[in-house]
């Protein structure tokens, strides 16, 4: 099947845009940043149907930068996992689409998340469960730059190499940014890539905005090196508009009406 | 836990760096459900986590205040808000492990689980007990806590008899005093009991393995039959067995018994010193308790009483 990654990427992006303005809810400029990763991964990576998506062997996909979670609502409505429809609760009263996900909330959500550096050590279990139960599934964890500050991350590398977890893949959306600073100049991250070999992983380094790059990256993990496998994915936070990009006030502002209309504007299909 | 292994496939153990040698049958009959997680607290829980989701039945296993205070947020986070069917075993209960100083006490292990949601604590008072909650533990649906003791505890129950979570066993009958005992204090408790016989008050002794969900069954009768309940626990008392049943008892608007509820204070112990040392330094001691209990008693007994054991 041909898909235009790049069309269903803006698509999204609006779709974000629209979700951040009706529910006030901040972290736009990382959800932005992780929108075409997530198109690699829902498009061309995954081995999952979202007609069953509880099925045993499908591949598992974890958010562990939770605060994405309307990339993640937005990728999963447009892949048929729940109406598109619903994307207007999100953050509602009572509704099931959470600013962070909450276990459950909705099809294809694997994990509640929220809290960071939880991912990857669930991530770990799953991958561990795989092999115990002789499963071929693959499990795959985006994590932001800032979770790279957590030292449960860090454990959770330690034991994925020691493990082998080779269907076990990381991608980290390195935008350079956390909450409130440059996330190299407050935990010292440099050289993140080397960080990661170093923690006996196999590493490739993409450009996370060219979704045919990153499925490139990931579709044939496990990658025969026996290690499981960390792409550092070089992003923008904020990406595809242009008075967001690379400007993280936009980890907490959530767009007015002038700037819904602005945003909107750049994001049209070619 | 390897005989339980051998009968459910989905039983994986994960153990945080300790127990040398305590897992050799289980690691040799099923090294793929054996996983040594390091030094690294957080992410077995993590594991566990990840493990339970997709249809495995974890125990993690560590020394019991890095089992729990040091990855509560794991806890509370990837086992208790996603409800998942990890049992966490933590040995070392309260001052068990007191010649290692106070990085190795927990004292506070029950209150912090306990109020997480969909957590079910569990101590259990004797080898027997061990067995029988264990194996409840691991068919039940969410998550677990069981604070175990050390090695070498007596063995009280010698009847065997079946023992379920959220239900109590009576180990011997009394009158006037009922001493509710969780955990590893059971054979001290029954000690004490035996001392109260010795002044004419007659005593009954509780097991409360299960701290939550309580026993509100067996509350209920107890708050109607005894003039004073004492609660005895090696953990602080405030949050412990002892803060959940003044928290039952207010909740109900139950003051028909008086309540006391002996357990470490809120202090850390920063002396040297063994299991006893540190027992007797909180007055966790039968003949300690003993007083403690007189001294609460009505004043007909009490004056008898303490000339008797002064």
């Amino acid at each position: 099947m041909h898909v235009n990654m790049k069309d269903i990427a803006t698509v999204i992006r609006r779709e974000v845009i629209h979700m951040s303005h009706r529910a006030r809810a901040p972290h736009l400029g990382s959800a932005l940043s992780c929108v075409d990763i997530l198109i690699a991964l829902y498009c061309k990576v995954l081995r999952i149907n979202s007609s069953t998506p509880q099925h045993p062997d499908r591949d598992r996909f974890i958010l562990s930068k939770g605060h994405a979670a309307s990339a993640l609502y937005a990728t999963l409505a447009h892949r048929g996992f729940f109406p598109v429809d619903l994307l207007k609760t999100y953050g509602q009263s009572g509704g099931c689409l959470p600013e962070h996900p909450s276990p459950n909330c909705v099809p294809g959500i694997e994990i509640g998340s929220g809290s960071l550096g939880h991912g990857l050590s669930v991530a770990n279990g799953l991958s561990l469960a795989a092999r115990m139960q002789h499963k071929a599934y693959r499990v795959f964890a985006l994590l932001s730059d800032g979770e790279c500050n957590e030292g449960s991350t860090w454990e959770g590398a330690l034991f994925a190499a020691a493990q082998g977890l080779e269907s076990l893949a990381v991608i980290i959306d390195y935008n350079k940014w956390q909450a409130t600073g440059r996330s190299d100049k407050i935990m010292g991250l440099k050289p993140l890539a080397k960080k990661w070999e170093a923690f006996g992983w196999s590493v490739h380094e993409v450009n996370g905005h060219d979704p045919t790059e990153v499925a490139d990256a990931l579709r044939d993990v496990p990658d025969k090196t026996g290690r499981p496998v960390a792409l550092v994915a070089h992003t923008v936070k904020g990406k595809g508009v242009s008075f967001m990009e690379d400007d993280n006030n936009w980890h907490y502002r959530v767009p007015n009406d002038e700037d819904l209309a602005s945003a909107v504007a750049e994001l049209v299909l070619r | 836990m390897t005989s339980l292994a051998a009968e459910d496939r989905r039983l994986a153990l994960l153990t945080g760096d300790i127990g040398n040698r305590l897992f050799d049958s289980f690691q040799h009959n099923y090294p793929d459900r054996f996983v040594n997680c390091g030094v690294a607290e957080a992410n077995m829980v993590g594991v566990a986590a990840g493990l339970a989701l997709a249809g495995m039945k974890p125990v993690t296993y560590t020394i019991a205040s890095f089992a729990t205070t040091r990855c509560l947020e794991q806890i509370r986070v990837d086992l208790c808000y996603h409800r998942v069917p990890v049992v966490i075993v933590g040995v070392g209960a309260g001052l068990a492990y007191a010649a290692n100083g106070g990085t190795h006490h927990a004292c506070e292990d029950i209150a912090l689980l306990k109020a997480l949601p969909e957590m079910t604590v569990l101590c259990p008072g004797d080898p027997w007990e061990v067995r029988q909650l264990l194996q409840a533990a691991i068919a039940q649906d969410g998550p677990v806590y069981i604070r175990l003791g050390k090695k070498g505890e007596r063995v009280i129950h010698d009847g065997r008899p079946h023992i379920t979570i959220g239900k109590s066993l009576i180990i011997k009958s009394g009158r006037d005093v009922c001493l509710i005992s969780t955990g590893n204090m059971l054979s001290l408790v029954l000690e004490t009991a035996s001392l109260l016989e010795d002044q004419d008050i007659s005593t009954q002794v509780v097991s409360m393995p299960t701290v939550k969900p309580l026993d509100q069954e067996f509350l209920r009768e107890a708050f109607s039959k005894f003039s004073m309940i004492v609660t005895i626990e090696e953990h602080s008392s405030k949050g412990g067995l002892g803060g959940s049943i003044a928290e039952w008892q207010s909740e109900h608007h139950v003051f028909t018994s008086q309540l006391v509820c002996i357990g470490t204070d809120d202090v850390f112990l920063h002396e040297g010193g063994g299991h006893d040392f540190a027992r007797d330094f909180f007055g966790l001691t039968p003949l300690k308790m003993t007083k403690t209990i007189v001294s609460k008693v009505c004043l007909r007994k009490k004056k008898r009483v303490l000339e008797l054991i002064e």
